[in-house]
């Protein structure tokens, strides 16, 4: 059976009176073994999804569709189950781990307090357990009475990754495992996390903003854009062949390791993320889209096919001409075959060159958003 | 996946283990310690000073007073003067009073003609027997009506105890203590004398347990007149360090732990949120030793704050004199406690 299979998922927060959308429809399917990553900007929606998996989002907040862990659906669950599954079942790696442990409790204490609520386990064969699982994330045993703010950020994420192992879960959910922390120490506790669930066949789900990061460790990844899923894939693929404009923009975001010339020309996207409250018909991405035309603000998107194990809600993966309700599209013809024919010249970042010097270029990433809202008057 | 990892990842690059490991060993401890208790001390000097100020260098002429309405001749009150130790130079009797406090001499009670340190002696424990009772139920109530109503604040039972607690805490303690006295001592309409008016003991009581019983029924009335008046602010304090606690993402971890909703309150909320209350419990508790004078003269309870009460109708001057450096003194020492206290409870002050 499945272990996780998401349908049709929507949350809503209740804002000043009115529901504001922050997930919509999202499907996900996840099995043991399989490592999925979540990509998408700040407010996209990524983290509040995660949380309405085990329904940790906070009283008041609307979610819809189904949740299935094996099968059972765990948004109709009594909270008995969703307590049962929570930790033992799927466990949750925190970013920022400092404000994510008790400050005054021990953190072999934090550890063992899973183990023993889950298994029954005595103190002491928890601490042993709390004990191995220190020394498998390269923590010192003798460390387990020591408090939080002893330790550095790294030992704290790895104490963290831990915790989560604790009860030996099926799924980790990583919420940006990775985001505190610098470039060093973020290689060795990805590698760590890639190890471990590894070892025991456990599933991931990593969310992050950063593409690179999820195509480390991931074998798929979905990239969220306004609460929805707008394209899914192999890591690879997804990274280097983008199809929706929006993953074409955030991996070009992120300078590709080991190649000097993305370096030097960072490019970014203009525009900030729309208010989920405004949205209107259309692809919410189309006001930031610089292939967008008028079909895009008008007709509604969804995942299409688009390639082998992959799918996105992009009209242009739809064959030629062709509108998801089979009409011909108005001035298919005109369509410029290549979509980078159509990036509207931004500031700087268009014509960066080779010959450019690397910190000249990061200069020019800073005013973004001045960039953008320029480019966001276009649209 | 694993060479796009090894571009990034450079081996041997460990983070230094055990790199940071404060506030183990005992040395430490005994340097915080050490800074507290002089810090005290500095405290306590100055209260001798402000105690020798207010009450032997203010009063315009005590012996005047003392011997008001009282035919005296000159020679009386020069004997008098001589007597009190009025007639040496004031940085003389300073020193004299600084080293006789020192040595636990707080002088003669003009009015009792008994040394101050036996009076206020004999009188310490009626106090800190009411006093102690109704501060630990005080704590115990507030602290738990106050996790209770921070965590779901905004509730009916948040809005229902903190209506309540803070109307208790606007009342006079003497208006509460007299209502408190004529329903539940005199009696009113049909409800009967349940408890004893005053005293801490029955003129005829029982000896052994039966003697323990009648303090404990006179204790009732004092100590529950205190507990309403003073639990308000646990509640206060307790109820909104609990809510300052509620967005901290530890708590999610918990929830996410798989815990249930009271375990995550009791286990990692209110711990978190005993803190800043410890501060307000101590100091409260240094001021209960002296704050009981309006309860102990209602109901006569043979305490420090009855004393003072006596005292201050003379003017007793050295009594005064001396129970104001015992309540400061206890003030001080409760400040201190809680120093060392909270260094037990929060490891990060342990750190510093």
């Amino acid at each position: 059976m499945t272990l996780l299979e998401v349908r049709g998922l929507g949350v809503s927060y209740r804002s000043g009176g009115r529901e504001v959308p922050a997930v919509r429809g999202v499907d996900l399917t996840l099995d043991r073994g399989e490592t999925l990553g979540l990509a998408g900007e700040s407010g996209s929606g990524k983290s509040t999804l995660a949380l309405s998996l085990l329904r940790l989002l906070p009283a008041g907040t609307r979610v819809e569709g189904q949740v299935r862990w094996e099968g059972e659906d765990l948004l109709t669950a009594k909270w008995s189950r969703v307590r049962a599954v929570r930790w033992a079942g799927a466990s949750v790696v925190f970013q920022g781990a400092l404000s994510a442990l008790n400050p005054v409790r021990t953190v072999g204490d934090q550890i063992c307090e899973p183990i023993v609520l889950h298994e029954g386990a005595t103190r002491r064969e928890a601490r042993r357990r709390a004990g191995e699982l220190l020394e498998s994330v390269g923590v010192p045993v003798r460390r387990l009475d020591g408090y939080p703010h002893e330790f550095s950020g790294g030992q704290r994420q790895r104490i963290m990754i831990a915790m989560a192992l604790a009860c030996r879960p099926d799924l980790i959910i990583a919420d940006e495992p990775t985001t505190a922390l610098d470039v060093m120490v973020q290689a060795q506790i990805l590698q760590l996390l890639a190890d471990l669930v590894k070892e025991e066949r456990i599933a991931v789900l990593m969310i992050s903003h950063d593409l690179s990061v999820l195509a480390q460790m991931c074998d798929r990844l979905a990239v969220m854009y306004a609460g929805q899923l707008v394209e899914t894939g192999p890591s690879a693929q997804l990274l280097t062949d983008p199809r929706h404009p929006y993953t074409r923009a955030l991996a070009g975001a992120f300078p590709v390791i080991g190649d000097p010339a993305s370096r030097r020309a960072p490019s970014g996207l203009p525009g900030d993320p729309p208010n989920q409250a405004q949205l209107g018909a259309g692809c919410a991405f189309a006001p930031r889209c610089p292939e967008a035309d008028a079909d895009c603000r008008t007709g509604a998107v969804q995942l299409w096919p688009a390639g082998p194990g992959r799918d996105a809600a992009c009209l242009r993966v739809l064959p030629d001409g062709v509108l998801p309700d089979g009409a011909l599209r108005d001035g298919a013809a005109e369509r410029p075959a290549d979509g980078a024919d159509a990036v509207p010249a931004e500031p700087g970042g268009a014509d960066a060159t080779g010959e450019r010097a690397g910190e000249q270029a990061e200069e020019q990433a800073a005013p973004q958003p001045a960039a953008g809202t320029s480019a966001g008057g276009q649209s | 996946m694993s060479d796009l990892l090894d571009a990034v990842a450079l081996p041997g690059r460990e983070e230094p283990a055990g790199s940071s490991r404060p506030g183990r060993s005992p040395a430490p401890f005994l340097r915080y310690l050490a800074s507290k208790v002089a810090a005290a001390l500095v405290s306590f000097a100055v209260t001798l000073v402000i105690g020798f100020v207010l009450f032997s260098l203010m009063p315009a002429n005590p012996v005047q007073s003392l011997t008001r309405g009282r035919p005296t001749s000159a020679a009386q009150m020069e004997h008098l003067r001589h007597q009190l130790g009025l007639d040496q130079p004031v940085w003389h009797r300073f020193l004299s009073f600084v080293g006789d406090t020192l040595q636990g001499r707080l002088g003669d009670s003009w009015q009792f003609q008994q040394p101050v340190a036996s009076l206020i002696g004999e009188r310490l424990w009626p106090t800190l027997l009411l006093t102690g009772t109704a501060t630990l139920l005080s704590v115990v109530l507030g602290l738990w009506l106050g996790v209770h109503s921070g965590w779901r604040h905004g509730s009916r039972f948040d809005r229902l105890t903190s209506g309540i607690s803070l109307t208790l805490w606007s009342v006079p303690t003497f208006w509460l203590a007299m209502i408190l006295l004529v329903v539940l001592s005199t009696g009113l309409g049909p409800i009967p004398s349940l408890f004893p008016a005053g005293g801490m003991s029955d003129a005829y009581s029982p000896s052994g347990f039966g003697h323990v019983l009648d303090v404990a029924h006179h204790l009732v009335l004092p100590c529950l007149t205190m507990v309403l008046v003073v639990f308000a602010q646990y509640v206060t304090v307790m109820r909104s360090s609990v809510i300052d606690e509620l967005g901290n993402p530890y708590l999610l971890t918990a929830r996410a732990k798989g815990l249930m909703d009271s375990q995550v309150r009791n286990r990692h909320a209110a711990p978190n949120a005993l803190l800043p209350s410890v501060t307000v419990i101590f100091l409260q508790l240094g001021t209960v030793v002296g704050g009981a004078i309006t309860v102990e003269t209602v109901y006569s309870w043979p305490g420090l704050g009855f004393l003072t009460y006596q005292a201050l109708q003379v003017p007793d001057l050295p009594l005064l004199q001396g129970t104001f450096i015992v309540f400061s003194a206890s003030v001080i020492l409760m400040n201190l406690l809680a120093d060392v206290v909270y260094r037990f409870l929060d490891p990060r002050v342990r750190a510093q």
